[in-house]
């Protein structure tokens, strides 16, 4: 309650005791996003960690060997996500539904304990020690970025690449006899996912001084996905509603000490069920029914 | 040599025992059920707090924690799955709902400590704990320069012999009739007669207790039971067992379960331990790539 009471009485006290942790709200927010793409466009690829750790090493690795400023380490971090991107999303992306989503698993955990623990220049399962990281400082960049990403991404969605995505995530079939070239889009999708995943990984390391192999797994993924459905997968606000939501949770149940994770997760169903649709969505709250409850009519005769 | 692939054959076993409870509920439901990884280390867990902290005797252990794995299949059921079916939610918000459980039942296991809510249920916190020797008969034979464990030796035949009868079942049984009428098409089987809820909450406590025997047999023969067993030893290598034997499909399932183990095994042999979990996810991404359908794709397609 504490952190609702500071949050709303002292502003400016709450920003300066909780830099970090605006900064991680607002890198989780980016990496829901990276996940929304990819749900927007009807594919459940959870290679988002992936894309974090290759921005993330990238970068760190080139300001301890090149001494390069921060933008271009980032910049090169994220391309190199992308360009990685169009290399696993060609193969992968004939696949559907879960097969897609234990492919993309496969990919991040092959990269992160196939590659990164046994690569001695990524320094193996000990991390890298990234001296110059800032992790007060990098809040402005954070949000700065987050608000660009959502505003480009409210208007693809809205655009020509946005109706083609929806129009694949509805019907696959459908959308290709109108015309439409699938497979691009799906590519675009999943390299516009790659490109945000590599650029908060990058941002990401930046806030710390180690980088973790560990960080980037099975478990880093679930979160995103967590985020981005929970949030609500049908709106560019969903996401970063979702990150916010779950990143926060722990702060605002202070009380429940060690038992967070009992009510975080109790918290978790209690939403899902609720809103089926997730947070940001249309329609209300759905109520379950019991069987003794009369059924609501149904005028307009259905079709399923 | 010889140890290794009698280590593939029984880590083998552990694996196909779970992932037949995963691709049970993934056949009949289309829904990937993530609290299985939970239900199998609770299964471990039970056992192992009946037999040290309460001095049950170790079969009455085994049995309560089969009785208690089933009934947190009921409890998926009840509250994760079927007010998401009643409200239509598209299969993701499933997979949120049981992650939000997975996160309960570890979150519960991890405090337990002594003197805490859950010290009736757990009392080793985060720490991982092995049977103390002489719980059950572990007789040890040496037979041509290999080491046999009567413990290991057990797995083998009690997998095989339930997904034999869980094989018999399906294929001979009104039951088994039953469930392949609702995996392929629930709602004419349900204008068939047929009681689909019930069926579902059957397969439910089917699988979950089969999640729960994995648990036992791992935790009895490797030791270290943890409230992380489950997440980190068979939660994704499941996800690579039933996509390596096609989805949903019961045979499949144990052919994967097998492979993996032999994969991973002749991993450590010819390049060392640690890229074994590597090379493993590197099998999997390329098996999705080349052979979508999974390794046994044209026969066994039929699903469970």
């Amino acid at each position: 309650m504490d952190f609702l009471i500071q949050l709303f009485t002292d502003p400016v006290a709450f920003w300066n005791s909780h830099t970090l942790l605006i900064s991680q709200i607002g890198i989780n927010s980016i990496l829901a996003s990276s996940m929304f793409v990819v749900l927007y466009s009807g594919q459940l690829s959870l290679a988002a960690p992936g894309f974090m750790a290759i921005g993330a090493y990238t970068a760190v690795l080139m300001d301890l060997y090149w001494h390069t400023p921060l933008a271009l380490n980032i910049a090169t971090g994220t391309a190199f996500a992308g360009v990685v991107g169009v290399a696993v999303g060609l193969p992968v992306l004939r696949l559907r539904g879960v097969f897609l989503a234990i492919a993309t698993i496969g990919f991040i955990e092959a990269l992160s304990l196939g590659v990164i623990l046994n690569l001695p220049i990524t320094g193996e399962g000990l991390g890298l020690k990234n001296p110059n990281a800032d992790p007060l400082g990098g809040i402005n960049i954070v949000l700065v970025s987050l608000a660009v990403v959502v505003f480009l991404l409210w208007r693809l969605t809205k655009g020509r690449l946005g109706y083609a995505w929806t129009a694949i995530r509805q019907d696959e079939l459908a959308a290709q006899s109108q015309g439409i070239d699938v497979a691009r889009y799906k590519l675009i999708a999943f390299v516009v996912s790659a490109l945000l995943a590599g650029f908060a990984g990058g941002a990401e390391s930046h806030l710390n001084f180690f980088v973790d192999p560990n960080e980037y797994g099975v478990p880093r993924t679930v979160q995103v996905l967590t985020f981005a459905v929970l949030g609500g997968s049908g709106n560019v606000l969903g996401p970063v509603v979702g990150a916010l939501f779950l990143t926060t949770l722990p702060y605002v149940f202070q009380q429940a000490g060690d038992y967070i994770g009992v009510v975080s997760g109790a918290i978790l169903i209690a939403v899902i069920i609720f809103r089926p649709q997730g947070i940001v969505g249309r329609g209300g709250f759905a109520f379950v029914r019991p069987r003794w409850w009369p059924r609501a009519q149904v005028r307009a005769p259905s079709t399923r | 040599m010889g140890q290794q692939i009698l280590n593939a054959i029984f880590i083998g076993s552990i694996y196909a025992l779970f992932a037949v409870g995963y691709t049970l509920v993934f056949g009949v439901l289309d829904i990937l059920n993530l609290a299985h990884s939970a239900v199998f280390m609770l299964g471990a867990a039970v056992t192992y707090t009946l037999v040290v902290n309460h001095g049950q005797s170790f079969w009455l252990a085994c049995v309560l924690a089969i009785v208690a794995a089933a009934f947190m299949g009921l409890v998926i059921e009840y509250i994760c799955l079927r007010p998401l079916r009643r409200r239509r939610a598209p299969p993701i918000a499933a997979l949120i709902s049981t992650i939000g459980l997975a996160l309960i039942i570890v979150a519960a296991i991890e405090q337990g400590r002594p003197g805490t809510l859950f010290a009736w249920l757990w009392v080793d916190g985060a720490n991982p704990v092995t049977m103390p020797p002489g719980t059950f008969p572990n007789p040890t034979w040496h037979v041509a320069g290999l080491t046999l464990e009567g413990s290991k030796l057990a797995v083998v035949p009690v997998s095989i012999a339930l997904m034999l009868v869980l094989g018999y079942v399906m294929r001979f049984t009104q039951v088994g009739r039953g469930l392949r009428a609702v995996a392929e098409n629930p709602r004419a089987a349900r204008l068939m007669g047929i009681d689909v809820d019930r069926l579902i909450s059957l397969t439910l406590v089917i699988s979950s207790a089969l999640g729960g025997l994995a648990g036992i047999l791992f935790g009895v023969a490797l030791g270290g039971i943890s409230p992380y067993i489950g997440r980190d030893s068979v939660e994704v290598r499941g996800l690579a067992v039933i996509v390596l034997g096609g989805m949903g499909s019961i045979p499949g399932a144990v052919l994967g379960g097998y492979l993996l183990g032999f994969i991973e095994v002749l991993a450590v042999v010819l390049l060392g331990s640690n890229v074994r979990a590597g090379v493993a996810f590197a099998a999997l991404f390329l098996m999705l790539v080349l052979r979508p359908q999974g390794l046994f794709g044209a026969q066994l397609r039929e699903r469970i």
